[in-house]
């Protein structure tokens, strides 16, 4: 619906945008790409040589990598477990008539505000210190010995942290997707003769499929790359407990200066994303129609 | 200042064509309307003229000079959108004043100019408020504003009045004929509603699949309608319709017979039928009937008719004003 | 005043929403109360709560040893510009997309998505090298550069989503009365999709200053913004409660005030635009 003249407007004022990004995908990726074959050591410049895919040798047999894939798979399922369930409970809660609603809502929110490198230090330190965590207080006070969170449960840990962060979008997210479901409906439904629970389950949760995709979706973007609360808690440890994909090439590459093995890692981080990204977008396409 | 040519324009969106090579000339000061039913391509028409949309081929003309690479803005049309397309961050004055200011005029000018306008259609009283404050006639009426400030070559109107209720809609058709006696500027007006374009029009253009079906003034198409489509759509209620044996008769195919046309006795006529339901308007009745070959007839009578569900009726049509049309609905003249 | 049913069930929710949004907010309000104890008194066994000497000696001694409003400005430069740049560059793309939509859009719409899915592990070395050959390593433009870049889909897809609120009809109407495109963006479309433009841009500033991955790579000392700042708390400093409260407070403070005062884009912003 639009003219020619138009037509022309619109490539030359979209070009920016795409070109950019374009330039941003192709040549850092064709240069890790190149990278990857090579052995190339930050520490020692000049020796790069092509050694075809011994790089993707070392790391796909390391035992690190599926350590650090499970770990990925899990802190991903994990977060998105408990953000989509607890945004679900917390959305229906927000949504009652209540007093002060708003005040309650930007105290909901508020986790989101604050930077991973910060929620990540106060957890660790102030909650979930064994000797002085407030979560050590507690269980002193009711006569357990206190947990050595990280010690014992790194990634357990570090999903708890990240799941207080992204609880807050999921909630916003479904709680406005609640608010446009039409009353009309659920009273029809009650004419109907249908209870509570069968309401929830057949008329509200179906309204609210599209939000839970795009929960799923943009969540998924970020948690894929979860970096600074790994870093500044656990440094992936004990081991490689709590080191995800991310991390494990970051070691690699800026830590042991071994850019041939970090790009090799890289690269495969590249292609598990885009199979997550695969079935992602035909999710999305068939929800985010119209 | 005002006539629009169209040669040979059509329009096709990929591989649909939705509007095949088509002519029309529209004169200056004309009030011509484009009506046909929804999806007909009368809107596609309009904004073709209007430059919002390319041509596939053929030219446009305004004032004789080609004007199909003319980008809108130049072509020194106004258009007055369905939505009014009211721009809602500024105030009345400034949406007026708009079409001015992107022409560079200096303030005083456009001032003068606003108020002028303002006062022409009656809305200095809400000069300095937002379209959100205003209600469905009073933004009708800055859209009109915005539209006659550029003093146009042609207006062009797109289903202007779809979005008001009935008794305002009325209004604004005699303010908008009015404004045209005053102008004396062509306007070209698309709309669906054949009563619009009856009482408005110096001259229809009935559309129907991008095609013109007739071009004539409102009283023409009445009387002497093209075809089936044309005699339907003119005229309400519906032209009744019957073929068979009945249109033999008349050596046609199908015969026609506008509701106001149609006599009826209780005793005896060519058509028997039984009322199903009578609509009692006071100042009219119309009945609809079940003739025995299954036709249904819409017949108008006058108000005090008393006739209820049941009644048997026997109809028959004034001699003088049967339509008759061919196997493919052509008139036959 | 509680006579019926629904006021008991109205307060009994109230007590049920509050008590769930104190706990989810409570890390943030002990950090808070925590910076101004004395470390002493952080530590404290039992904790104390509001029973405490209450001091501003944190804040001037994290000042002090690590000059926060040095980070804080660093965090301020890379959030708005790349925010500003990103926008400058979306409007126009998001502009096209919504209003001149070719068969194509869809797709360009999903692979700048899908781009955001690139693992920023993937691309880091290049960029590494890059910045380190260019002078870019460690200066806040080249900080600016790479966020505006890992945010630009989330701004162009949002700002598409705004526009296509937008009719098109008005658009049009600026058209026929003579606006340039130039014009129709600026006094016409702009104006009209503020609030969406308010949210996005706020939701952007927001996930530019939390950014901590290419923040923590890129920079070491110059550039380094509030996220560093705080990462180099990490330990032993760590164990020093009301000091790292006093540093956190100070991290996350000009954004909780920003949030505060504009909950209401920001709420609409936090959704991406993907659901009314």
């Amino acid at each position: 619906m639009a003219t020619d003249h138009s037509r022309v407007a619109a490539r030359f004022m979209i070009s920016p945008a795409v070109l950019l990004l374009l330039g941003w995908m192709i040549i850092p990726l064709s240069m890790t790409i190149y990278f990857s074959f090579l052995n190339y050591n930050l520490l020692s410049p000049g020796m790069e040589e092509w050694i075809g895919f011994t790089n993707y040798e070392y790391f796909l047999t390391d035992p690190a990598f599926f350590a650090a894939l499970g770990n990925t798979l899990l802190l991903v399922g994990g977060v998105l477990l408990i953000t989509i369930v607890g945004g679900i409970g917390l959305a229906l809660l927000l949504d009652q008539p209540m007093w002060g609603q708003g005040i309650v809502r930007i105290l909901v929110i508020a986790p989101f505000f604050v930077m991973p490198t910060v929620s990540a230090l106060v957890w660790k330190n102030m909650f979930m210190n064994p000797v002085n965590g407030l979560f050590a207080h507690a269980a002193k006070a009711l006569g357990f010995a206190p947990f050595d969170f990280f010690a014992h449960a790194p990634l357990f840990s570090i999903i708890m942290i990240v799941a207080w962060q992204w609880l807050p979008f999921a909630t916003l997210i479904m709680l406005t997707a609640l608010q446009s479901l039409d009353q009309e409906q659920l009273e029809a439904a009650k004419m109907d003769g249908a209870r509570k629970f069968n309401r929830f389950f057949h008329i509200t949760l179906p309204h609210m499929s599209r939000a839970i995709t795009v929960v799923i979706l943009i969540q998924t973007i970020f948690l894929l790359s979860i970096f600074a609360e790994i870093l500044v808690t656990t440094n992936g440890g004990p081991g490689y407990a709590s080191t995800n994909i991310t991390y494990l090439v970051y070691a690699q590459s800026l830590l042991q200066f071994d850019v041939g093995g970090g790009s090799a890692g890289g690269i495969v981080a590249v292609i598990l994303a885009n199979i997550v990204a695969f079935f992602l977008m035909r999710m999305i396409g068939k929800n985010l129609e119209t | 200042m005002g006539s629009i040519k169209l040669e040979n324009v059509s329009k096709s969106f990929g591989t649909v064509e939705v509007i095949p090579p088509l002519n029309l000339d529209i004169n200056e000061g004309e009030f011509v309307v484009f009506v046909g039913p929804s999806g007909c391509g009368k809107s596609t028409l309009l904004r073709l003229i209007a430059g919002l949309e390319d041509v596939t081929s053929g030219t446009i003309s305004i004032d004789g000079q080609d004007a199909t690479e003319i980008r809108p803005a130049r072509r020194g049309l106004a258009m007055v959108f369905q939505s009014y397309a009211l721009y809602p961050h500024m105030s009345v004055r400034k949406n007026i004043a708009f079409p001015l200011k992107m022409a560079k005029l200096d303030q005083a000018e456009i001032d003068r100019k606003v108020n002028k306008a303002a006062e022409v259609l009656n809305l200095a009283s809400y000069i300095d408020r937002r379209p959100g404050q205003l209600s469905g006639g009073q933004r009708q009426r800055v859209a009109i504003g915005r539209a006659i400030v550029r003093e146009p070559k042609a207006f062009l109107f797109d289903e202007p009045l779809s979005n008001l209720d009935a008794a305002l809609r009325v209004n604004m058709r005699l303010e908008i004929s009015e404004l045209h006696q005053n102008l004396k500027t062509t306007m070209v007006y698309v709309t669906h509603d054949q009563v619009e374009a009856m009482t408005m029009a110096d001259k229809i253009v009935v559309l129907r699949a991008g095609v013109i079906e007739q071009v004539g003034s409102p009283l023409e198409l009445y009387r002497q309608p093209a075809n089936k489509f044309v005699a339907s759509f003119i005229g309400s209620p519906k032209m009744n319709f019957i073929d068979g044996e009945a249109a033999s008769k008349y050596q046609a195919h199908t015969i026609g017979v506008r509701p106001e046309h149609l006599r009826f006795s209780r005793e005896s006529g060519p058509w028997k039928g039984v009322v199903g339901v009578a609509e009692h308007l006071g100042s009219d009745t119309f009945l609809y009937v079940t003739l025995e070959g299954g036709e249904q007839f819409t017949v108008r009578t006058v108000g005090n008719a008393e006739f209820h569900h049941g009644d048997v009726v026997y109809l028959s049509a004034e001699p003088e004003n049967i339509y008759r049309f061919d196997e493919n609905g052509l008139a036959i003249k | 005043m509680l006579s019926n049913k629904t006021d008991y069930r109205k307060l009994l929710m109230t007590l049920l929403a509050w008590s769930v949004g104190l706990l989810i907010f409570f890390p943030i309000l002990w950090t808070i109360l925590t910076s101004f104890k004395t470390e002493a008194d952080a530590i404290a066994s039992p904790p104390l709560f509001l029973s405490f000497d209450w001091t501003l000696e944190n804040y001037t001694e994290v000042q002090e040893r690590s000059n926060y409003f040095r980070h804080f400005w660093n965090s301020v430069v890379i959030s708005l510009g790349s925010t500003v740049l990103g926008l400058l560059i979306a409007i126009p793309a998001a502009w096209a997309m919504a209003f001149v939509p070719a068969k194509n859009t869809k797709n360009i719409l999903m692979w700048m998505l899908s781009t955001k899915m690139l693992p920023p592990v993937g691309v880091l070395i290049p960029i590494f090298l890059i910045f380190r050959d260019t002078g870019l390593l460690d200066t806040l433009t080249g900080l600016v550069i790479v966020l505006t870049l890992i945010n630009l889909p989330i701004i162009v897809w949002m700002l598409y989503t705004y526009f296509k609120e937008i009719p098109g009809e008005i658009l049009e109407a600026a058209r026929m009365d003579g606006a340039t495109l130039w014009s129709e963006i600026i006094h016409v479309l702009t104006p009209m999709a503020l609030p969406g433009i308010a949210s996005t841009m706020l939701l952007n500033i927001i996930l530019a200053w939390n950014e901590a991955f290419w923040t923590l790579s890129l920079t070491a000392a110059k550039a380094a913004p509030l996220t560093a700042f705080i990462a180099s708390y990490s330990s032993p400093e760590g164990l020093f409660y009301a000091k790292l409260s006093a540093a956190s407070t100070m991290a996350i403070a000009p954004i909780l005030i920003m949030g505060w005062f504009s909950q209401k884009q920001l709420v609409r912003g936090l959704t991406f635009g993907a659901v009314k």
